[in-house]
């Protein structure tokens, strides 16, 4: 049986546990707060940028003479899949199950003999992926989440390795896996493709017209023009496009890293909670046997005098 | 009721919402030249090059707010301008002496680069040097 000492130890040491989890609980909480901010700071200008693509897209027909970004190179045998991952750990699932999603993608996409190739964000989805995958990994970025706000400048450098790759032909269909935000308690690994870029025509459609009928008296038919050409934007739109997706990845991913720590780390407080009642219950259990036996001990003494 | 004068322009960034206010005319840096865009002008979709952004907010107003952005994109409707830019600073914001002193290191940057990724990053961290020194001073820096 263990000591009364070692009962006091345990408690002493599952109460400094308790108080770093509760602190890191509340770290994550207030980040998360400002991770949320800024994923809405930047709602506008990803609205924009869509509604924008729909306006050029509704003119130009897709053709074999379209970016590439487009209309695609004509072939899927190499697939290149991002994955966006927090660079720290202690946050649930949060980077296993993205990890175990991309690992799961790449199998299926080798099962049908494709050729598959790996970017990974962040440290931990890195580490994770190596481990099955290491000769498959072109490159990857980490230490952009840890700082307070997520730069639009580290989404521009991946985007820009990206783009370089596919300027070399060195893949053909690029598939983003991120955690997407869906509220505190719930991030889904979620997967979108990026090249060839897929229109958003039906959406994005609709909220043109509302956004024409409401802003125009002109109604929703009325005529844009495009300097330069239609083509042109296109070509020019596409690449931000870009950046822009992978940015909003990685702030959904940025605020769901937050949220999943801060629960993750609310049910290691409560779980500590209960192990320190359980242990002080066993603590004095101990105590009060020990304190029996000692009268047992004088009483019996007594007696066989 | 939206006053018909005015347009409403937006200056977005990917990270923030930078400016949202109604302004009598707006002068775009295009890719194909400099355009006003005032109220009721015809809808279109511009590309823009590195310059300035002006903002007239009064009728014969003389000294414009001015923004200066590294290229972009314009969304133009009758009441409506959204600039996308995915870098904007107040001109009045942009230090001459610090950009002088970038513009110096730029071009021992560029002497010494040992390859040509090097090579590229300085010349295009310095032709957006020079834009902002241009858009500074107001004459041409090449």
């Amino acid at each position: 049986m263990a000591s009364l000492r070692d009962y006091r130890d345990r408690i002493k040491s599952v109460t400094s546990t308790r108080k770093i989890t509760s602190a890191m609980k509340m770290v994550a909480a207030s980040k998360l707060r400002r991770a949320q901010e800024q994923a809405e700071a930047s709602q506008p200008y990803a609205q924009s940028m869509a509604d924008m693509l729909a306006r050029v897209a509704a003119n130009v027909t897709v053709n074999a003479s379209s970016s590439k970004l487009l209309a695609g190179t004509g072939s899927d045998q190499t697939h290149l899949i991002v994955v966006v991952t927090a660079d720290r750990g202690l946050c649930g699932g949060f980077n296993g199950n993205l990890a175990k999603a991309a690992l799961k993608m790449a199998r299926d996409l080798i099962a049908q003999k494709k050729d598959v190739k790996f970017i990974c964000v962040g440290r931990k989805g890195q580490v994770l992926v190596q481990r099955e995958m290491r000769e498959r990994m072109w490159e990857s970025f980490t230490g952009l989440f840890g700082k307070s706000r997520v730069d639009f400048a580290a989404a521009d450098e991946v985007t820009s390795y990206i783009l370089d790759k596919f300027d070399a032909g060195e893949f053909d269909v690029c598939t983003l896996l991120y955690n997407e935000f869906k509220s505190v308690l719930t991030q889904t690994p979620t997967a979108q493709q990026l090249i060839p870029f897929k229109l958003p025509e039906m959406q994005d459609n609709e909220e043109q017209d509302k956004g024409d009928s409401a802003a125009s008296e002109g109604g929703p038919s009325s005529p844009y023009d495009f300097e330069p050409e239609e083509e042109e934007i296109l070509n020019a739109l596409l690449p931000r496009n870009l950046g822009v997706q992978i940015f909003r990845a990685f702030l959904d991913s940025a605020a769901g890293e937050h949220a999943a720590r801060m629960t993750a780390m609310d049910n290691a407080t409560r779980n500590a909670g209960e192990m320190i009642d359980d242990l002080t219950l066993q603590y004095n259990r101990a105590r009060q046997a020990s304190i029996t036996k000692e009268l047992i001990e004088i009483i019996s003494g007594a007696e066989a005098l | 009721m939206t006053d018909t004068q005015t347009i409403n322009f937006e200056l977005v960034s990917p990270e923030e919402k930078l400016i949202e206010e109604p302004v009598k005319m707006a002068v775009i840096p295009g890719t194909e030249g400099e355009l006003g865009v005032g109220a009721g002008h015809s809808s279109f979709v511009v590309a823009l090059k590195l310059g300035v952004v002006q903002l007239y907010k009064q009728e014969g107003d003389t000294d414009p707010q001015k923004i200066f952005i590294a290229g972009g994109f314009a969304d133009v409707t009758g009441q409506q301008c959204t600039v996308l830019a995915e870098q904007a600073t107040n001109v009045n914001d942009l230090d001459q002496a610090a950009l002088e002193q970038e513009l110096a290191d730029l071009t021992e940057d560029l002497d010494r680069a040992a390859d040509a990724a090097e090579t590229l990053r300085a010349e295009s961290a310095m032709v957006l040097v020079k834009a902002k020194l241009s858009a500074v001073t107001g004459a041409l820096v090449v």
